[in-house]
């Protein structure tokens, strides 16, 4: 199973790397996002993978045993995906505004400051 | 000690405070420090002179060695004695020549700062304090000579200064980074019993050079001398202090200090010999095609630097005592000349020699000043300059090789140095009076006594060379670790070769100074050639650089992202990809393959799918759709692999971020292809071999065994410490909780940021 996540991870690489170097806006966020799909995947596979079995103690024991998930890839995770989230939709919104005053979603429009254009 | 270097950083600091009040009458009363550091100095003669050594240690930052001890031996005292001495005339000089100017504090407050630190420097005894004390020369050198910063003259002569002389300083720091590394330690004076296994070091020839580079840069020797003759745009004042007895000698004084750590045979001297006598033949020769006073005086002093540097590189007794009496020699009238060229300047507005004549009938005492200096400079009995002349000669004649070779260098050069003392002490007080200057008066006394104490201590040390023998000559000679033979300095050696000499560079000196006089047209002629001077080099050099630098720069620095991101992604393949095929065994378990159930096989086709069809649509809003497919067939996957809260975050971020774009995508325009089809397969081999190149990264990582240290103690302790029964929970809200509360405020900053974003109203103008 991890030989078929880690391609999976490395075509989430490819492809988010791909999208970020195109020129549009709305690709470069998509490029993100997937890039940031691609790492949580990464993160997790570390962790190794274990079916069935979340980091939960049962409500007779008092500490976790026998085969169990990893909880710490977890946890970190769990803090990536609500980071990015941050970041996503401050970059949608940027990439809105950003269209509302220039006119563009071409990045290869923007690498001026006013001074220059 | 210490509170006699740090006395002149304080009073630099009290000027930025109290300056206001040194800019009028009060001014001359700075002169306080430098002559209370003076006497002060003066009391260790007796001391030193008995051979003793004054050791003082601070510790700083003992850790890295670096403390700063300070060593009053015969060297130190003969160079604080001189920069304190000189200060002190030159503090009192100042107070008249920059009379009521705006900045005169600041002036005094350079000049303080300077002071200090070159008392700091010579009486270092750790590198790395001589070090810092080296620098802080250099830097308020480049105040000092570019004080007249409304002139884009002076702050390019100032800037060219701080560039050789910070050079000079980077090689400093290099040289004694690598001795302190052999030596195991900083201290000079520890480093002297270990001359042998320096110079025996497989280092030993670097440290020589970047010493050597060093010492070059500060006291401009060729190639490196035309910053010095740039730094005569500073006020006169400056170029005395600076140039005859200070900053430039601080170059000398490393290689003096660095005789008995780095003397180590043929190189020493065939360098230091080389690169002296090519600098004071060069710019003695130079001296002839000058008519601007200073610039003589200017070309003069690189030329006294040369033997200096010479005299070290014979390094015979006899030639270090030469160098040792030539420092004071060339100090106390070299000093009094550039002092006197600043009366001249002060009263008459120019320093063209060509037009100066018959000063004499005005400036009497000025006068007399010019006359004596230009004796001792030119080594006429009885003065001092006549016993430092003959010590050198002493020293040419007995070095093993080369010996005749050497002494017509050094006659040579003496006799253009004569004609420099002359042109420039004499000169200008002699013949018919121009109508024009008429009018001149005899400034205030503050500004002619100081030449006239230094021109006439130059004859009294010369008469009684005794007084200076005990002080620093044996002293001096005593500490540079060779053989000591007794000696006595004196003024009549009775006729032997040596007089003979003296005798011939007298009269050529006087021939040459009547035959020749400054001409315009000399100096025109050798502008010629400036093409090729190390000037114009190193300045074209320096323009190239920032050339380069621009082209660089533009190279790396295109302004696009996607140049930047394809650069960082080309490098980490290259540099991932040879780390991985060069240490890369693949040792994978194919057999678990055959536990996969339908659904992991269909939730994994979907996540494909959805990857490649947010890669490869034309449609903005079906990019956007399978990207939300990509996200749920994630949340799918992290529920089958027991990770029940990753499942719902992701479900619920997906679904708010899909919403977020649907929401904004109907005002964009319309989704192209912006880039040519050669750049997408170019970018598409790029990404696609850095995703290979993760998959074999995570496939080489899962065979290594996992740490589960930390996992263990979560596992063991979620209920016990945190009485949680979620670990994942636990541990982002109980163990980590102060991280989450930061990734909280992180979101709220962002909402914020958006909030701010969709509410923002641009005015007109701006929109523009």
């Amino acid at each position: 199973m991890e030989i078929i996540l880690a391609v999976i991870t490395g075509v989430l690489y490819a492809s988010g790397i791909y999208m970020i170097l195109r020129r549009s806006m709305v690709k470069l966020i998509l490029g993100i996002i997937l890039l940031g799909n691609g790492v949580n995947l990464l993160i997790f596979l570390l962790g190794r993978i274990t079916k069935g079995e979340p980091p939960i103690i049962d409500s007779a024991e008092k500490v976790l045993e026998g085969v169990y998930a990893d909880p710490i890839p977890q946890a970190l995770i769990l803090t990536a995906i609500v980071i990015s989230f941050g970041l996503q939709s401050f970059a949608i919104i940027l990439v809105k505004r950003t269209y509302k005053v220039l006119k563009t979603d071409d990045l290869d429009q923007l690498n001026t400051t006013d001074e220059d254009s | 000690m210490l509170e006699a270097v740090l006395l002149g950083f304080l009073f630099s600091l009290f000027l930025v405070f109290a300056g206001s009040y040194f800019r009028g009458k009060l001014a001359v009363l700075s002169s306080i420090i430098p002559i209370s550091l003076f006497v002060y100095f003066l009391s260790f003669i007796p001391e030193v002179s008995n051979g003793e050594v004054i050791y003082e240690n601070h510790e700083w930052i003992p850790s890295f060695g670096v403390n700063l001890s300070f060593t009053l031996d015969g060297l130190a005292l003969l160079f604080v004695l001189m920069i304190t001495g000189i200060g002190s005339l030159v503090f009192l000089y100042t107070s008249a020549y920059l009379k009521n100017h705006n900045y005169l504090d600041r002036f005094y407050g350079y000049l303080s700062l300077f002071m200090a630190s070159m008392l700091g420097l010579v009486l270092s005894d750790n590198l790395m304090s001589l070090f810092i004390f080296w620098e802080l020369t250099s830097i308020s050198s480049f105040y000092l000579i570019g004080f007249n910063n409304d002139k884009a003259d002076s702050r390019k002569s100032a800037l060219v200064a701080l560039g050789i002389t910070g050079i000079g300083g980077l090689l400093l720091l290099g040289g004694a980074v690598l001795l302190g590394d052999v030596a195991g330690t900083y201290r000079i004076s520890e480093m002297l019993s270990m001359r042998d296994a320096i110079t025996d070091s497989s280092h030993y020839i670097l440290i020589l050079l970047l010493i050597f580079g060093a010492a070059f840069t500060k006291s401009a020797q060729f190639p490196f001398h035309f910053w010095l003759p740039g730094a005569m745009k500073a006020p006169t004042p400056v170029s005395t202090y600076l140039h005859s007895a200070t900053m430039v000698k601080a170059g000398v004084y490393l290689l003096f200090r660095m005789t008995p750590v780095l003397n180590g045979g043929e190189i020493w001297h065939t360098i230091l010999i080389a690169v002296g006598g090519i600098t004071m033949l060069y710019s003695a020769i130079h001296i002839i095609f000058r008519t601007d006073l200073k610039g003589i005086l200017a070309y003069s002093t690189i030329s006294a630097l040369g033997i200096l540097v010479f005299l070290i590189g014979i390094g015979t007794q006899a030639a270090l005592i030469a160098a040792a009496v030539f420092i004071v020699v060339h100090a106390l009238y070299k000093a009094s000349l550039f002092l006197i060229t600043g009366i001249i300047d002060h009263e008459t507005g120019t320093r063209d020699v060509t037009q100066l004549a018959g000063l004499r009938k005005v400036l009497l005492p000025v006068a007399i000043a010019g006359f004596i200096a230009a004796l001792i400079s030119g080594g006429v009995p009885p003065t001092l300059g006549f016993v430092g002349k003959d010590l050198i000669y002493e020293s040419t004649l007995h070095f093993t090789s080369n010996a005749v070779l050497l002494t017509i260098i050094a006659i040579s050069t003496n006799v253009l140095l004569f004609y420099a003392g002359f042109v420039a002490g004499v000169k200008p007080f002699m013949g018919q009076l121009p109508k024009k200057f008429e009018n001149i008066h005899l400034p205030s006394p503050l500004m002619w006594v100081p030449p006239l104490i230094m021109t006439f201590a130059g004859v009294v040390f010369g008469i009684f060379p005794g007084l200076i023998e005990s002080a620093f000559a044996k002293p001096i000679a005593m500490t540079q670790a060779i053989a000591f033979e007794d000696f006595h300095l004196k003024l009549w050696h009775g006729f032997n070769t040596i007089l003979g000499l003296s005798a011939i560079t007298l009269v050529l000196g006087t021939v040459l100074y009547l035959k020749l006089s400054p001409r315009h047209a000399l100096e025109n002629s050798i502008a010629k050639f400036d093409f090729i001077s190390p000037k114009v080099l190193f300045l074209k050099l320096s323009e190239g650089f920032a050339v380069f630098s621009k082209y660089w720069t533009n190279f790396f620095q295109t302004g696009y992202l996607r140049h930047y991101i394809s650069t960082i992604v080309a490098f980490l393949i290259l540099l991932l990809g040879y780390l991985i095929f060069s240490d890369f065994s693949l040792e994978t378990d194919f057999t678990a393959l055959a536990d996969l159930t339908i659904y992991e096989i269909s939730i994994l086709l979907m996540l494909l799918a959805g990857v490649l069809y947010t890669v490869f649509t034309k449609s903005r809003l079906a990019a956007v759709a399978a990207l939300g497919v990509v996200g749920l067939s994630f949340s799918l996957l992290f529920l089958f692999y027991s990770a029940p809260d990753l499942a719902m975050t992701q479900f619920s971020v997906d679904t708010l971020t899909v919403i977020l774009f649907v929401l904004v995508l109907y005002k964009l325009p319309r989704y192209l292809n912006l880039s040519e089809k050669w750049l997408r397969i170019k970018h598409g081999i790029l990404s696609v071999s850095f995703g290979i190149l993760i998959t074999l990264l995570i496939l080489r990582v899962l065979t290594e065994p996992k740490n589960t240290e930390i996992t263990e103690f979560y596992a063991e302790n979620a209920y016990k410490l945190a009485h949680g029964k979620n670990v994942v929970n636990v541990i982002l809200v109980d163990f980590r909780g102060i991280d989450t509360m930061i990734e909280i405020s992180v979101l709220i900053v962002a909402a914020l940021g958006v909030f701010g974003l969709l509410k923002l109203r641009l005015k007109t103008r701006d929109k523009k």
